[in-house]
């Protein structure tokens, strides 16, 4: 279990290039089976408008997963992230079509730590809205 | 309505065991969109020097607020689910999770505050083995809106 990226290759304000990552209806349907939240205003637009949201809204499990994703595939191992936070400042609204919305991440080396640890901070836009903000990373690199 | 307080540092530990499947791994990396490998195949995970398949970052969402759950459904506490959305999520890894983990989670409810015309509640969830090896901690808070208008 060893990162792909070597620490001593990674400097402070590096970029990490940036990924689209759609979201569909049937992603929020299969996210709830998978995740066990069936709260209905992440499939139910009537029950979803009746409680005030402007549409269906993707979990906010389902942002933080993509911003994991990228992570990952950055990289190269799941297992060399030691910490992952956000906050949810903004909702992704998915229209009931083929399109979907989509959920663009973003990364730069914010900090290097001791033990080969890195500190990535993340930021993740759907639409003009910042839908992820004080998301971090702490990544183990080889 | 305002959130009940007294909930404050209580906490609710799982009555059983959670045991990770590699077909539970598989359908949560399917369900958001990844195809590692890693995820999905034994053998791609030893090769990567992992005992067998890799839960993703955010898995264990899907089972550490069980035992929580509880806590967040007890008419006492007040908390209006159709106006519940997520405000913050944390975890901390002290190794990743393996197909063939059988974990336990402890949570406790650690804040409620408001915030504006929202009420927010943090949950701090341990994830240990059974036999006690700590796993990962979460670190969940949930926003009711207009909980505290």
């Amino acid at each position: 279990m060893t990162a792909t990226v070597k620490y001593d290759e990674v400097e402070v304000g590096q970029q990490i290039p940036a990924a689209d990552y759609t979201v569909r209806r049937l992603d929020l349907v299969m996210y709830a089976g998978a995740s066990g939240d069936f709260n209905q205003i992440h499939w139910n637009e009537r029950f979803a408008k009746a409680v005030g949201l402007p549409d269906v809204i993707a979990h906010g499990m389902f942002t933080m997963a993509q911003g994991g994703r990228f992570v990952t595939d950055w990289a190269g191992d799941p297992g060399a992230v030691v910490d992952y936070g956000v906050r949810f400042s903004s909702m992704v609204v998915v229209p009931d079509d083929d399109q979907g919305a989509v959920i663009t991440v973003s990364g730069v080396i914010e900090e290097k730590l001791d033990d080969k640890r890195v500190v990535v901070a993340l930021t993740a836009r759907s639409g003009d809205a910042r839908v992820l903000s004080k998301a971090r990373a702490v990544v183990r690199l080889a | 309505m305002a959130l009940n307080r007294d909930f404050v540092g209580r906490t609710y530990a799982s009555t059983t065991p959670y045991e990770v499947s590699r077909v539970k791994i598989r359908e949560f990396a399917a369900a958001i969109g990844d195809h590692n490998p890693i995820y999905r195949d034994k053998e791609a995970a030893q090769a990567a020097g992992h005992p067998d398949v890799v839960a993703p970052p955010t898995f264990p969402i899907a089972f550490s607020l069980q035992s929580g759950g509880e806590a967040l459904a007890d008419p006492d506490l007040g908390l209006n689910f159709a106006m519940v959305v997520h405000g913050e999520q944390r975890f901390e890894y002290h190794r990743p999770i393996y197909a063939g983990d059988e974990l336990v989670t402890s949570s406790t409810i650690t804040d409620i505050r408001s915030a504006g015309r929202n009420e927010l509640l943090t949950v701090r969830s341990d994830i240990t083995t059974v036999a006690g090896e700590p796993v990962c901690v979460s670190y969940n808070t949930i926003v009711e809106r207009g909980g505290a208008a």
